[in-house]
């Protein structure tokens, strides 16, 4: 097969590339170049296009640079600052996925007549039949099927996911194998176009910020605050507030800048208000049990998918507005949607 | 072309050596090793080879021997002259003003931003559709104040010559005081130096542009122009660029030199006659194309075409897994792709600027360079579209 591989100057996209290589396909390599601006590490600085494009020359493949700038500032970053001064919180890798690799990169990839697309993510793809199905990563600690629940049977169809397979001690001791120069290279983890750290400074650059209060869950006014961008639901550290018991971010309501906080008992919910789902082969029938997953590792809780909602079995903390709610029976991923 | 199953045409990012560059580099590389600086019979040997291929290089650029300092190559003599020249007008107390286009190379642009932020007065003047410098702002642009012009010879992305003569005429009327500086860079293939940049003070040009080696260049900077340097050590090449020389490069750049201006007047008609072909056979070929740049103002090697509907990087892309080389944009340092700044100065919109290729021919295009690329451009034009319309 031809195969477009995407490769981001990190292990798991080397190793990718070189076990498709090895497998017999006719494979190119192409890095996005996603952000301009400063970044710590990202996908995109120069020093890790180098990577790429000589891990790519080690591996004997050709490499190209895809600038997809203008795209990732419309729909990543944008919706990203527009999502924090709207009081949700949300995944811009989510949406880098949906909207870049498996939006633009796919659309690319098809106009150019490969036959598909591969990325380093850890999930894997399977076929049953006529259908394809998306299962979590052979390494549990590394899985990010999650991020990926966007999928649909029309992408899973032109999708290579071989780092899936291996666990990522395999991946390294593979990349060690073939000298690549990515092997002991560190995982990025955080948001890509944000200097660690910096996230609130990010987006007071780009809205002005509104100051409102703290207040609690009787409405009083317990302290000022800059702006609800700094707010997360959950949120337990930097509240402004000393009150000796442990309080959390328990509401963020943005139209009249106030953040409200409680015990963690008023976190409870008893289910999850969702939008825009996604399936991955054809919608999970309301009234089906499954696992629900809330966050990017965490663990899975039982919960009945209703319409437009999830309901949890067990009262679970509130999932922050914008953030990923997926679905899964055993190891493999149902669909999800995003917390309304 | 030098390999057998690839179509060459980036010639304006960079050309295959001259047979005689080669020889001329090896000859210095294996036998004569010497420090030109030097006192004794080696370093007399090196010297001697410098010394001619700076007869060499005067003689291809109109200029006296004593004219020419050699670079590193385009970007350091364009940033030795710009900054040189203001920086030492500076001193003198001439003034502060730099006035240069929106157009030029990035080597010029950014020396200067660089100036701009040392506290020069920076105006940069426009130009129009065909990417002609807009005269008439020019002139508005240039006063008493300003002590450096710098206008290049050729536009690099849509290969469009500037009306040096009349830039000279406007400078020597309103900034009778100036400096003016032209990167030659794009221009040496094509245009005869000598007589286009003759009342430019100071002239950049880089040798791998015309067949020479990469990493060599030279400055023209005519007597009486005062310039300070970049680099200070040694004091090489009348204290305006201190280090050892690049006797290899140096004499590499002027054997491809010589070639080059004996060869010009015949490679401009070949070549030219070979880019109407090509240009002609594109945009015959592929339904609602266009080309960029002014059309009576293009040097033979340019052929600027628009595919509407596509995207740069998905053609090259393409074009290179077919075999064929060429360019688009300015490519950075990641090698990704920006829209060129050229054609949005130009006035074209973003989208019609990532729908154009530059297919830059060369002293070593052949015919059979532009029937390949009269084949396999079309086709691989027609295949990418079908998936664009979805």
């Amino acid at each position: 097969m031809r195969v477009l591989v995407a490769m981001s100057g990190g292990v798991d996209s080397s190793v990718a590339a070189a076990v498709l290589r090895d497998a017999g396909h006719d494979v190119t390599g192409v890095t996005l170049k996603l952000w301009g601006g400063p970044s710590d590490s990202g996908c995109c600085s120069v020093s890790d296009v180098e990577d790429a494009r000589r891990v790519a020359a080690q591996l004997g493949v050709p490499h190209y640079v895809f600038n997809f700038s203008d795209d990732f500032e419309s729909t990543v970053v944008a919706p990203y600052v527009q999502a924090y001064a709207g009081g949700r919180t949300p995944n811009p890798c989510v949406e880098c996925n949906r909207s870049i690799k498996f939006g633009r990169l796919l659309e690319r990839a098809d106009e150019l007549g490969f036959d598909a697309v591969a990325t380093g993510h850890h999930a894997r793809v399977r076929v049953s039949g006529s259908r394809h199905l998306l299962e979590r990563g052979l390494d549990p600690g590394k899985d990010q099927s999650y991020v990926l629940y966007m999928l649909s049977q029309a992408h899973l169809g032109r999708l290579l996911l071989p780092i899936g397979e291996m666990t990522k001690a395999d991946v390294r001791r593979r990349a060690v194998d073939l000298g690549l120069r990515t092997a002991t290279k560190a995982e990025s983890m955080d948001v890509c176009f944000i200097r660690a750290g910096q996230r609130v400074d990010f987006l007071d650059e780009r809205t002005a910020p509104r100051p409102g209060w703290v207040v609690d869950a009787d409405g009083r006014r317990v302290t000022r605050h800059e702006g609800v961008a700094a707010f997360t639901i959950g949120q337990r550290r930097g509240l402004g507030v000393a009150l000796g018991e442990r309080r959390y971010v328990v509401d963020v309501d943005a139209t009249t800048s106030t953040v409200t906080i409680g015990e963690r008992d008023q976190l409870l919910r008893d289910h999850a208000d969702l939008r825009d789902p996604c399936f991955v082969d054809g919608p999970v029938p309301p009234g089906t049990e499954v696992d629900v997953q809330t966050r990017a590792h965490g663990d899975v809780v039982r919960g009945v998918v209703e319409a437009e909602r999830v309901r949890f079995v067990v009262p679970q903390p509130r999932v922050a507005p914008g953030q990923v709610v997926a679905f899964y029976e055993g190891t493999r991923l149902l669909g999800g949607a995003l917390a309304a | 072309m030098s390999s057998l199953d690839t179509v060459y045409l980036d010639n304006a990012a960079t050309t295959p050596l001259r047979p005689v560059a080669r020889e001329a580099v090896e000859a210095v590389l294996c036998d004569n090793f010497g420090n030109a600086s030097g006192v004794h019979s080696v370093a007399r040997a090196a010297k001697t080879a410098l010394e001619e291929a700076r007869e060499t290089v005067a003689d291809g650029l109109g200029c006296r021997p004593g004219e020419v300092v050699f670079t590193s190559g385009g970007t350091e003599s364009d940033n030795l002259a710009v900054k040189g020249a203001a920086h030492a007008a500076r001193r003198a107390g001439r003034g502060e003003t730099v006035v240069t286009t929106t157009i030029e190379h990035k080597a010029v642009l950014a020396s200067c931003d660089r100036l701009e932020s040392e506290g020069f007065r920076v105006r940069r003047v426009g130009c129009d559709t065909g990417g002609v410098v807009d005269l008439d702002a020019l002139s508005d642009a240039l006063d008493d104040d300003t002590v450096v012009v710098s206008i290049m010879l050729v536009n690099n992305e849509v290969g469009t010559v500037q009306p040096l003569e009349t830039v000279a005429d406007l400078v020597a009327e309103r900034s009778p005081r100036a400096v003016l500086h032209t990167d030659a860079v794009q221009a040496v293939p094509w245009v005869d130096v000598e007589a286009a940049a003759a009342r430019s003070q100071l002239v950049s040009v880089s040798a791998h542009k015309f067949g020479g080696p990469k990493g060599v260049g030279a400055l023209v900077v005519r007597e009486g122009t005062r310039l300070e340097p970049l680099l200070e050590g040694g004091g090489q090449e009348g204290d305006l660029r201190s280090g050892t020389h690049n006797v290899a490069g140096i004499v590499g750049m002027a054997a491809a030199l010589r070639e080059t201006v004996a060869q010009r007047p015949d490679d401009t008609a070949r070549v030219g006659a070979l880019r109407d072909r090509l240009a002609a056979g594109l945009l015959e070929a592929v339904p609602r194309s266009w080309s960029n740049g002014d059309p009576l103002r293009k040097v033979a090697g340019n052929c600027h075409v628009g595919f509407p509907g596509l995207e740069v990087e998905t053609m090259l892309l393409a074009f290179d897994q077919d075999g064929l080389c060429a360019a688009a944009g300015s490519a950075c340092q990641s090698g990704s792709l920006d829209p060129s700044y050229v054609l949005l100065e130009m006035g074209m919109d973003r989208r019609d600027a990532l729908a154009s290729v530059r297919f830059s021919l060369g002293w070593s295009t052949t015919p059979d360079d532009v029937d390949a690329a009269l084949a396999l451009i079309p086709a691989a034009v027609s295949r990418l579209r079908p998936a664009r319309r979805r």
